[in-house]
């Protein structure tokens, strides 16, 4: 394997460029620049080139160009990541899905659609509107993200509530594994025998192979949607709200929690959606579905959120004011710009039941530190996004960032929560795996790795910690040196 | 530009070729949750790029000529615009044309055709009365090229003014704005022009500054001073303060055009549609793609003009579309770019600035 950093010949770059099929190679150091980090900036790599295939025969040439010289490759779809699952480790070169970008056949009647891995999420649900369709997964990133890097991250978003992660809507996949071979996992009509290999694969961070097809699954529009806007005095009170209305039986297509700060940067944005001030807290709830249930349950979700505190409940009264209602949220995180350069979205999962505590413990370590720490919550799945502002030419204030970043994975897990919700484990948080599985849990997971990627080539040093032992006599394991949060 | 600024990438050529490849609409402004000011931070850039020599120094001694020299010295623009005016009534443009002369020099023929014949220069008495009811004073900002390329623009707007029972004072010290030399990076320029509009024009005593270009409102504004505080679009003016309603008629229909700096630089779009929905038989509709830019963005359709006709060519197909009898849009470079858009693409089809639709509806 080449050294990890060492300069690129101009041979091998050359064989990039010739490869049939790719679009572009770009390998000076001001177009590298952007590649740097994805949507995790806190962590950098450099890459020696990034190449544009156009198709799934490119691809497989570039991972055998790669493996001929040695060298590293990390997919990327739009770098919108939040766990560092797209950061390039130190020389390595960048497959960059954003040419293939097209939708390749929709069907209507088995509500499918086949598409390129670069498809842009919020366009594949565009594409198919006409047909009264769309792709149910909507991370707040739908604009830019891809669908290639949403199956890499088994991402999930605000509707997950009910219509669950990435997993459940990947089919069938056309994959390039490691050493250049192209298979097809899992079957585009849902059945599969023996092993779920898609099931593996999805989720997997990229570091099982690249897509270059994939089969998903397309949902009928709803007959009706009705959004809800629910302010509360306190956040407690929100949190029980949220509970109180699982419990009642009712499954909202989403029930998002702002906090006071996070309205404030909205408020402040070209977002700004009407939440009001001086609340400490709003509930966005949105059901779906046939009319009568709809009308049934908002009536019901009313109440509960009336006699759990709520200063008003605010129904929108058209789509134009739904989806003002949506943009406010889905806005949020650009919003956190305002408050300083850089921004870090953190991701953990708790037991419905614990948000309260689990909130006030965050929002006490951030302040502790003197961290400018906002809350956005898919509270109704119990997954939290404490997002980080900082700048990170400051690195007094960076190191206050990470310790807090650690201490809320801390938090969260003694409350008997996970890592993550849907951002994935990337580099970010790949030396907290311990705080979640003993040594014995993360040999199988290793195993996995290791079938599908012996030489682990492709993007390496994510996921799966090494061995303990390994990792202390050399920090510097698969290019990184050891992550700290 | 980040990493520029940390000094982690090299301002090369392309770099420096990049920044001026931005057409600083400024339309990301309006999408950006986090408040980015990008025309701000392109201006920046482009200044360092310069000061830097990163860019060919040709491009760079060409357009602090024209900008620097020409349109920010008034009697040097005034002498320019002498002789073109001198040129097109003569009949030796035609004598020029017909020769094919000019197909040697592509660009400076690109330049000379996308000018309309120049009307006579704006030379204004420094104060004109209100007519009715008086209900207020205000500056008027004559601008540059407003004033010797389109003096029926400014005397459109004094008139609708004064019509609206405001004294309209015209400051005759005023000069250019420094709009195009900010855009290009030459900020010390600009800043000599503000700091002369600055003490050209008397605040106290003046309800607002209205500016009826665009591009030069927007420049205006930014520099949020006094002066800048005090500008308003005419639109924006006149649809505030109550418009009169005009009794005239005018059966036609009229795509509107957003300005770039007056959508997003200035944040201005309900009101020139407001001001052109108050006339009486006129049917206004959005021109398919209004919040896009034509590609003019000040002298980009000079310096990149195959860039600048890809965008042109977009609003000239939702021209021949919808078919309007007028396009109004309120700046005068895009003006200028749509007229020779339509010009090109032979269709009947007149630009003009919506006072000039609401003037005609007073019996202007």
């Amino acid at each position: 394997m080449v050294e990890a950093g060492s300069p690129p010949d101009e041979i091998f770059l050359d064989r990039l460029r010739q490869l049939r099929g790719v679009e572009r190679v770009l390998a000076q150091p001001a177009e590298l620049f952007p590649y740097e980090a994805d949507g995790l900036t806190l962590l950098r790599g450099r890459p020696v080139a990034v190449v544009f295939p156009r198709d799934r025969e490119a691809v497989v040439a570039i991972v055998e160009v790669c493996n001929a010289a040695g060298r590293a490759f990390v997919p990327r779809g739009s770098g919108t990541g939040l766990s560092g699952g797209a950061t390039p480790v130190d020389g390595c070169v960048i497959i960059e899905c954003a040419c293939m970008n097209r939708v390749l056949a929709v069907d209507a009647v088995g509500n499918t659609a086949t598409v390129q891995p670069g498809v842009i999420n919020a366009q594949l649900s565009e594409h198919v509107a006409p047909l009264g369709l769309y792709y149910a997964p909507d991370p707040s990133s739908q604009s830019a993200c891809t669908i290639g890097g949403n199956i890499a991250e088994n991402s999930g978003g605000p509707h997950t509530l009910k219509y669950g992660t990435t997993s459940p809507h990947v089919l069938e996949l056309e994959v390039v594994l490691p050493d250049g071979s192209l298979v097809q996992l899992g079957r585009r009509d849902g059945h599969c025998a023996g092993y779920d290999l898609r099931g593996a694969f999805v989720g997997s961070e990229g570091t099982l192979g690249i897509v270059t097809q994939a089969v998903v699954r397309l949902v009928a529009l709803p007959e009706t949607v009705c959004t809800m806007l629910a302010p509360f005095p306190t956040l407690v009170e929100a949190c029980r709200a949220v509970s109180a209305v699982i419990g009642a039986g009712i499954v909202p297509a989403a029930l998002e929690l702002l906090d006071d700060r996070t309205i404030d940067a909205v408020e402040a944005s070209v977002f700004a959606a009407g939440y009001p001030r001086d609340a400490r807290a709003v509930l966005l709830v949105e059901l779906d579905g046939r009319k009568c249930a709809v009308e049934h349950e908002r009536e019901q979700v009313e109440a509960l959120a009336r006699s759990h505190g709520a200063l008003e409940v605010r129904v929108a009264k058209d789509s134009a004011e739904r989806l003002a209602l949506w943009r406010g949220r889905k806005g949020a995180f650009g919003a956190m710009g305002r408050i300083a350069p850089d921004l870090y979205v953190h991701d953990a999962v708790v037991p419905r039941t614990r948000l309260p505590e689990v909130v006030e413990a965050i929002n006490s370590a951030a302040e502790q530190r003197g961290v400018r720490l906002a809350n956005i919550l898919h509270a109704g799945d119990g997954n939290l996004h404490p997002n980080i502002s900082f700048d990170r030419r400051n690195s007094e204030e960076l190191e206050k960032v990470r310790e807090l970043g650690a201490e809320i994975l801390r938090i969260c897990v003694a409350a008997g929560g996970v890592l993550s919700g849907e951002h994935g484990i990337g580099v970010e948080k790949r030396d907290y795996m311990h705080l979640l599985f003993d040594e014995a849990d993360l040999v199988p997971m290793r195993w996995l790795h290791d079938s599908f990627d012996p030489e682990d080539r492709c993007n390496p040093g994510k996921v799966v910690p090494a061995p303990r032992a390994c990792t202390e006599s050399n920090p510097k394991h698969r290019g990184y040196a050891k992550v700290e949060f | 530009m980040r990493g520029v600024a940390e000094g982690r990438v090299e301002l090369s050529r392309e770099i420096a070729d990049e920044m001026y490849f931005c057409l600083a609409c400024r339309a990301c402004e309006s999408a950006c949750p986090a408040g980015v000011r990008y025309g701000h931070l392109v201006e920046t850039m482009r200044s360092e790029v310069d000061r830097r020599g990163a860019r060919s120094w040709r491009a760079r001694l060409r357009e602090r000529l024209l900008l620097r020299h020409v349109v920010g010295v008034p009697r040097n623009l005034r002498f320019a615009a002498g002789l073109l005016r001198a040129y097109q009534r003569s009949g030796f443009e035609r004598v020029v044309r017909n020769s094919g002369i000019l197909r040697a020099f592509p660009r400076l023929a690109r330049a000379a055709e996308s000018l309309p014949p120049l009307p006579d220069p704006f030379r204004p008495p420094i104060l004109v009365p209100a007519r009715g009811t008086r209900r207020g004073r205000v500056a008027l900002f004559s601008g540059c090229i407003m004033s010797e390329m389109f003096a029926g623009v400014n005397e459109a707007t004094v008139r609708v003014l004064s019509r609206n029972g405001f004294e309209v004072e015209i400051p005759p010290r005023q000069g250019c704005c420094g709009a195009l030399q900010s855009h290009s990076g030459d900020l010390d320029a600009a800043e000599k022009l503000a700091r002369r509009n600055r003490s050209a024009f008397r605040l106290d005593g003046v309800d607002a500054v209205v500016v009826n270009s665009a591009g030069c409102g927007a420049c205006m504004r930014d520099r949020a001073d006094e002066l800048g505080h005090a500008v308003r679009d005419v639109s924006e003016f006149l649809v505030d303060a109550g418009l009169e309603q005009p009794s005239a008629h005018i059966y036609a229909r009229v795509a509107y055009d957003d300005p770039c700096h007056l959508l997003h630089g200035q944040k201005v779009s309900e009101q020139p549609r407001a001001l052109l929905r108050a006339i009486p038989g006129l049917e206004l509709f959005d021109l398919p793609g209004a919040a896009e830019c034509c590609g003019a963005a000040g002298i980009y359709s000079l310096t990149h003009p195959e860039m600048s006709g890809r965008l042109l060519e977009r609003k000239v197909e939702a021209l021949r579309r919808t078919k309007p009898d007028y396009l109004a849009t309120g700046n005068p470079g895009c003006i200028l770019q749509l007229k020779r858009g339509i010009s090109e693409a032979k269709l009947a089809i007149q630009v003009v600035h919506p006072v000039e639709l609401l003037d005609r509806a007073y019996g202007g």
